[in-house]
């Protein structure tokens, strides 16, 4: 039985803001990427591809991506340490100044404020919102594990902590800058200390929001809603200690032949390669967790939302360090390679574990069963089709421009100018533009069965036991 | 042991975290922006050129374009110089970028003449026809704030005259907008560097070729109408109706460029094609 004290109407709106902030992130996506084919699209000077691609990913990382984890950490955190909240009110303040900070990146960024730094472009006074609102829920969830009741600590815990320690560090460290006016800075950090530091940065947020909460949830919600416990803790250990010692050496890959010190892009390189282990660590302890189970794949759409998200963390974390190794840089990056591989992590892997959450927090605190399991399975292959269609053709356009910017004649010269190749890219992104909306048509659905699952008047009582076997 | 034990297992995680962080991230501190990698013609950017860079991180140009070339073969005939460190010390923040979606800005400053970038800004496709990047044309109409510029000068701490914050008035953030990207890459002597000489005879391996003249034709739509007219009427750059230039110094004009006179080399679209563009050039006259 639940415990009645746990805090479950905090949890219940942060889910709500994180599927609002969803659709804008996915909504603006879809606008961005019809402005990259018609440049009529853009309405100067608020509503450019320049001013509103950065919306378009903070939206996601910082909306959809950190409203989710503020959810299910702030659930999880109550039944792994069977205490309630350590303070329901710090609880309140952190979901209003949530909407508050990312409503104010919003406008800011629309109006021209930015620090150009890709997933870390909000200035000075939102960088202040931000250290705010991420010490005030780590001090909630640490002060609840540090008055748990629950004497062992699951690894769920332990990937949600390593997760609040190094996104302050990542974000403090990023944030340095001497302020000019109230929306203007300088970094701290100039040219190449600067993009080193920045790529530091900007690779570890992706381990610390994008890869250590999902896997936190993973751990927690895939025994959860299979009935059934994670194969082998110990090779969780394992893999949890190797991952966030590896992923921090590894940053300059994303620097790979630009004036960084080669000393510190061939370790990058390496320890991309290394970084192999400790993520299939957790890909095969999911997959040996199915072990007589794989038949709720069928039966049980949760776990199919939770079994191709790993599956999809899996092939994240091999074409990665794929992509860290200097030749195969050379080729593929600054093409619509490296989008499509960003776009496999965050639509394929954390936005279908993120799903699999909600479906479950939804169901669960409200006490009913999901409003329709068959939209649910639409919505499942929507986000599936929507992501490859993404993926796949620009993988492919990755490699035909690459090859044509490459391409040189008999006497030295280049085979194609630019332009040449850049008109090329045009089918490859009406493809893109097509497979957002078919995703985004899925975040409807989603968003519609939530809904219908939550305001039905008549409260039937849950039948299924909240795995999702309906 | 550790799973009872949240304090000391946050302080253990921090130090797994901090190994990397040190030495990858902290450490090329001691070797980067010092002496090491100092390059000595580099200089800071000056008020109209700061204001530029900022006008430019604003509108996020950098979500296009990069500014860092790599040493590779392909990389260096496209845009120039490879990129080195000490050409970036003034630069807060970086501007690498991540996609071109549009082409490297490293080494676009001196490539063009004030008047392709005017043009270019307020309505690209009146130059490039089928480019997706969009037309910047309001940037005409606000007039720079010298004081603003200043205090930005002065938090930067780089040197600035009276006359330079002087001469800021009337003018707007295009103008700003040119003179950074004219700045971009020239602080070292690169294009002297490259300067390539043609060795042996011209000879033209297609006079009168009429299927050499029509690939000229499109040789030069898509390379060299933008500045010199449809139908070489001239524009940006003079009229080409009427040149009476040997098939061989044409050749050589079209190939090194005119650096004085802002006309960029084409060296890079190869001997066939520069020689069909002669061909149709010189039919036309």
């Amino acid at each position: 039985m639940e415990n009645p004290s746990y805090n479950t109407d905090i949890v219940r709106s942060f889910v709500t803001w994180s599927l609002v902030w969803g659709l804008v992130a996915v909504l603006v996506g879809v606008i961005v990427s019809f402005q990259m084919i018609n440049p009529d699209l853009n309405f100067g000077p608020y509503l450019t591809f320049g001013r509103l691609r950065p919306i378009h990913t903070n939206a996601g990382i910082y909306g959809w991506g950190v409203g989710t984890i503020f959810a299910t950490f702030l659930y999880m955190v109550q039944r792994l340490c069977k205490q309630p909240l350590w303070s329901d009110k710090l609880a309140k303040f952190q979901l209003w100044f949530f909407n508050a900070t990312i409503i104010a990146s919003a406008v800011t960024l629309l109006l021209g404020y930015t620090t150009s730094k890709e997933y870390h472009e909000m200035e000075w006074p939102i960088d202040i919102m931000v250290v705010i609102l991420w010490v005030v829920f780590a001090v909630n969830i640490i002060m609840t594990i540090i008055n748990r009741k629950e004497e062992q600590m699951y690894i769920s815990l332990w990937y949600m902590m390593a997760a609040l320690i190094g996104v302050a560090i990542l974000y403090l460290v990023n944030a340095a800058a001497v302020p000019a006016s109230l929306f203007k800075s300088y970094s701290a950090y100039a040219g190449t200390n600067d993009a080193n530091v920045h790529w530091w940065f900007g690779h570890n947020a992706v381990a610390m929001a994008l890869t250590a909460p999902p896997l936190a949830m993973f751990y927690y919600f895939l025994p959860k809603s299979t009935g059934v416990p994670i194969y082998s803790h110990r090779l969780s250990i394992i893999a949890f200690w190797s991952l966030i010692f590896m992923y921090l050496w590894t940053g300059a890959h994303h620097l790979l032949w630009t004036p960084v010190p080669d000393w510190v892009q061939t370790l990058a390189m390496a320890f991309s390669i290394m970084l192999i282990a400790p993520s299939w660590g957790s890909v095969i302890n999911g997959y040996l967790s199915m072990n007589g189970q794989w038949h709720q794949m069928k039966e049980n759409y949760l776990v199919k939302f939770l079994i191709l998200g790993i599956t999809f963390y899996g092939l994240q974390t091999l074409q990665g360090p794929m992509q860290s190794i200097r030749s195969f840089s050379a080729f593929i990056h600054y093409t619509d390679w490296v989008p499509a591989h960003i776009h496999m992590g965050t639509m394929g892997w954390v936005s279908m574990i993120s799903y699999a959450c909600i479906y479950y927090l939804v169901t669960r605190i409200s006490g009913r069963d999901l409003y329709s399991v068959p939209l649910a399975n639409l919505h499942f292959w929507l986000a599936l089709v929507g992501q490859l269609l993404w993926t796949v053709p620009l993988w492919v356009a990755g490699v035909l421009q690459a090859g044509m910017w490459n391409a040189m004649n008999e006497d030295g010269s280049l085979t194609y100018t630019f332009m040449e190749t850049m008109v090329e890219m045009y089918p490859f992104w009406w493809a893109r533009g097509i497979a957002g909306v078919i995703f985004m048509i899925g975040v409807l659905i989603f968003i519609y069965n939530i809904y219908m699952t939550v305001r039905k008047k008549e409260s039937a009582p849950s039948t299924a036991t909240a795995e999702g076997r309906a | 042991m550790l799973e009872k034990k949240p304090v000391l297992f946050m302080l253990l995680a921090t130090a797994a975290i901090l190994v990397g962080t040190i030495i990858t991230m902290a450490m090329p501190f001691l070797w980067v922006n010092t002496d090491a990698d100092r390059i000595e013609t580099v200089t800071p950017y000056t008020p109209i050129q700061q204001e530029g860079r900022d006008i430019y991180i604003r509108e996020g140009c950098n979500n296009c374009h990069t500014q860092t070339v790599r040493p590779l073969v392909a990389e260096v005939l496209r845009y120039g110089d490879y990129s080195k460190s000490g050409e970036f010390v003034y630069d807060r923040p970086f501007l690498w970028g991540s996609r071109r979606t549009g082409p490297d800005l490293a080494r676009l400053g001196g490539k063009y003449p004030d008047a392709w970038h005017y043009k270019h800004m307020e309505s690209p496709r009146s130059m490039v026809p089928q480019t997706n990047m969009p037309d910047y044309p309001w940037l005409n109409d606000t007039a720079l704030d010298p004081e603003s510029i200043r205090n930005k000068m002065e938090t930067l701490g780089f040197p600035y005259t009276e006359e330079q914050i002087k001469e800021l008035n009337g003018k707007t953030e295009m103008d700003a907008m040119v003179a950074y990207l004219q700045k971009l890459g020239s602080d070292i002597p690169w294009r002297k560097v490259a300067e390539t000489t043609i060795v042996g005879d011209l000879t033209n391996p297609f006079p009168g070729d009429a299927s050499a003249i029509a690939a000229g034709k499109d040789v030069y739509s898509s390379n060299c109408a933008a500045c010199h007219g449809d139908n070489l009427e001239g524009m940006i750059g003079p009229a080409l109706t009427d040149m009476g230039m040997e098939d061989a110094d044409l050749y050589q004009v079209i190939h090194s460029g005119i650096p004085d006179g802002g006309m960029p080399g084409f060296s890079n679209l190869g001997s066939t094609k520069l020689w069909q563009l002669v061909n149709f050039i010189n039919a036309e006259k």
